[in-house]
């Protein structure tokens, strides 16, 4: 029940982190979106059975962690709490694929436990990529860039105005549902009736709502778009992070980084 | 079931992002062409509703387990469905963004089979043709109820084609279908009798919000044919641009096409390991360590192992340099 208003709670820390004030955070949204994306498409690009040339992508998440002072603690819990998905699906990897494909002394490794280590890797990357993203850049900004990209006018309002209401609602939601464990004897989750008339009414409010929200507006002179004031430039420090992580994510894609610093290693010390 | 992007290859991803960004671009384009202005702010506050109606539960009885409200049918019996797909996709990018439900690869992924289905076939062809003009409380009951259990049908058959096709995951396809749909069924009928009973709700408590929701103006009709062709159209295109990059790159689209035959995996393994065994030997600190063909697969996941943990050490020993500078 209480996670209602964790989960906004966290929408609004996550906004509260990109109102933050680094190099990062005052770089061009754009720069940002194209660069996360990059990297994603580099991390899954690999061959199921990569481990050792994922690692070094960890550089990308820890130094962005760093620089922009988010609190690498916070991003880490989220990370490991959600999504049970892929480590799921993932779990089938072992079981089905048997093939030795390494040792470790005499211990046998077999390919599926390394894809599916493989599939965790990703797992974080990706994730981790996606939230800093966000909590460097914001949503409103986020959107912005994606209009700057040609992203159709009536879906980036649509993400304005719903991300907008999410605030609001959840709270409706939250005191409803608190409302409701209060008249109730268990307070776990609601019974089935309780739930069909909560949502309706929630519905029947939400109606209500935009109806009032569409005068309101009308009245302040809306004509069906909302114009976004920031000004967004790319100059040649966006040009720099843009091509100097792709320049870094190209070079580790190709070249195995950690293997090549562990056989120096390990060879050095044979 | 959100599809997530340590699950799906490039290609996968790419041509699905390509699929629903021309299906966001159509819809937007449609939605833009009706010029309802009304229909901005309830889009928008009716995605938020969608939100927060989700992290409401309620207890299945005598299973101990919890359910949720399913969005993209509800969406577009109110809304028709070029504007229910906006939304549902609004939702599922904001989900993806804080939540890291899914990923941004995955996210065409997951807006195809969570939008598309419900509002683009389901809604159409089962939903309009159960229900009709004339609405009655049990059509529209049994309307929705069908509609959501066979629309999360779909969507779970399409994620898995899309693991399937993407290689990551070593489930076979018979055992995969066998997995996702029971589980979605049982999950579809709850969500049904959740539409349906909202729905029901709603017709009682303000009939004609769905009446005119079902006069549907232009918003209720879709061309399906058009949809389709178009989908179609952008699927052989991004299909053949990617194969076309992928030819170029052995472990791209081919693993995954190969993917169905355990053996040429190994193989193109085999390649791949020789090919970090040829690298290791070219840039070893001593030029004469000679393993032999057998050894040098151990000396590969060790050097591999050392210099993974070296590598995580200096990236966050850097990133600690980096945080204290600031301070």
């Amino acid at each position: 029940m209480n996670n209602i208003g964790k989960n906004s709670f966290d929408l609004g820390y996550m906004d509260t982190l990109a109102s933050g004030d680094s190099f990062l955070h005052r770089l061009d949204p754009r720069a940002k979106l194209v660069t996360t994306l990059i990297f994603i498409v580099a991390v899954v690009s690999f061959d199921k059975y990569s481990i050792s040339a994922l690692i070094p992508f960890f550089i990308y998440p820890i130094i962005l962690v760093s620089l922009g002072g988010l609190p690498a603690g916070y991003l880490l819990k989220k990370v490991l709490i959600i999504s049970p998905f892929a480590i799921l699906v993932g779990m089938f990897n072992p079981i089905m694929d048997r093939q030795i494909l390494m040792h470790i002394g005499s211990i046998g490794i077999s390919g599926g436990w390394v894809s599916f280590f493989s599939i965790i890797l990703r797992f974080l990357l990706t994730v981790t990529a996606a939230l800093i993203l966000i909590s460097l850049t914001g949503f409103n900004a986020v959107c912005g860039a994606l209009t700057k990209f040609g992203v159709p006018r009536p879906f980036v309002t649509q993400l304005l105005f719903f991300y907008r209401y999410i605030f609001v609602l959840t709270d409706e939601a939250e005191r409803m549902v608190r409302a409701a464990s209060f008249r109730a004897f268990s307070s776990r989750s609601v019974k089935f009736k309780v739930f069909i008339s909560l949502i309706g009414n929630l519905l029947l409010r939400t109606l209500d709502r935009a109806e009032r929200i569409y005068r309101a507006m009308c009245c302040r002179g809306f004509d069906g778009t909302i114009r976004i004031i920031r000004s967004m430039k790319i100059s040649y420090r966006e040009v720099v992070f843009i091509l100097g992580w792709s320049a870094l994510f190209i070079l580790l894609r190709f070249n195995n980084v950690a293997l090549n610093l562990g056989a120096l290693v390990t060879g050095s010390l044979r | 079931m959100h599809m997530a992007d340590a699950l799906i290859s490039p290609a996968v991803g790419g041509v699905m992002w390509a699929a629903t960004a021309g299906l966001i671009a159509y819809s937007a384009k449609k939605v833009k062409d009706e010029s309802d202005d009304r229909k901005v702010p309830l889009m928008g506050v009716l995605g938020a509703f969608i939100f927060a109606a989700q992290m409401i539960n309620f207890s299945i009885p005598a299973t101990g387990s919890s359910g949720h409200l399913g969005g993209g049918m509800i969406l577009s019996i109110l809304l028709g469905p070029y504007a229910a797909f906006l939304v549902m996709a609004s939702v599922l990018i904001v989900q993806a963004l804080f939540f890291a439900d899914g990923g941004l690869l995955a996210l065409g992924c997951n807006i195809f089979n969570m939008g598309f289905f419900p509002c683009f076939l389901v809604y159409p062809l089962i939903y309009r043709k159960i229900v009709g003009k004339e609405l009655t409380q049990a059509k529209l009951m049994l309307g929705s109820l069908l509609a959501a259990v066979i629309s999360l049908q779909l969507g779970a058959f399409s994620v898995v084609l899309e693991t399937v096709a993407s290689g990551i995951s070593e489930l076979p396809f018979r055992t995969f279908v066998l997995l996702m749909q029971p589980i979605h069924l049982a999950i579809g009928i709850v969500e049904g009798i959740v539409t349906a009973a909202v729905v029901a709700f709603v017709w009682k408590a303000r009939p004609e919000i769905l009446d005119s929701a079902a006069r549907g103006v232009a918003m209720g009709k879709v061309d399906i044919k058009k949809v389709l062709l178009g989908l179609l159209v952008v699927a052989a295109l991004t299909a053949g641009a990617l194969s076309w990059f992928a030819s170029s790159n052995p472990d791209g689209l081919e693993w995954a096409m190969l993917k169905t035959s355990g053996k040429e995996e190994l193989e193109s393994h085999e390649t791949v390991h020789a090919s970090l065994a040829g690298a290791q030997e070219k840039t070893a600190f001593l030029p004469d360590y000679g393993f032999k063909k057998e050894e040098s697969r151990l000396g590969t996941s060790v050097s591999g192992f050392v210099g993974g943990a070296l590598v995580l050490f200096l990236a966050v020993l850097f990133g600690w340099i980096f945080r204290r500078r600031k301070k």
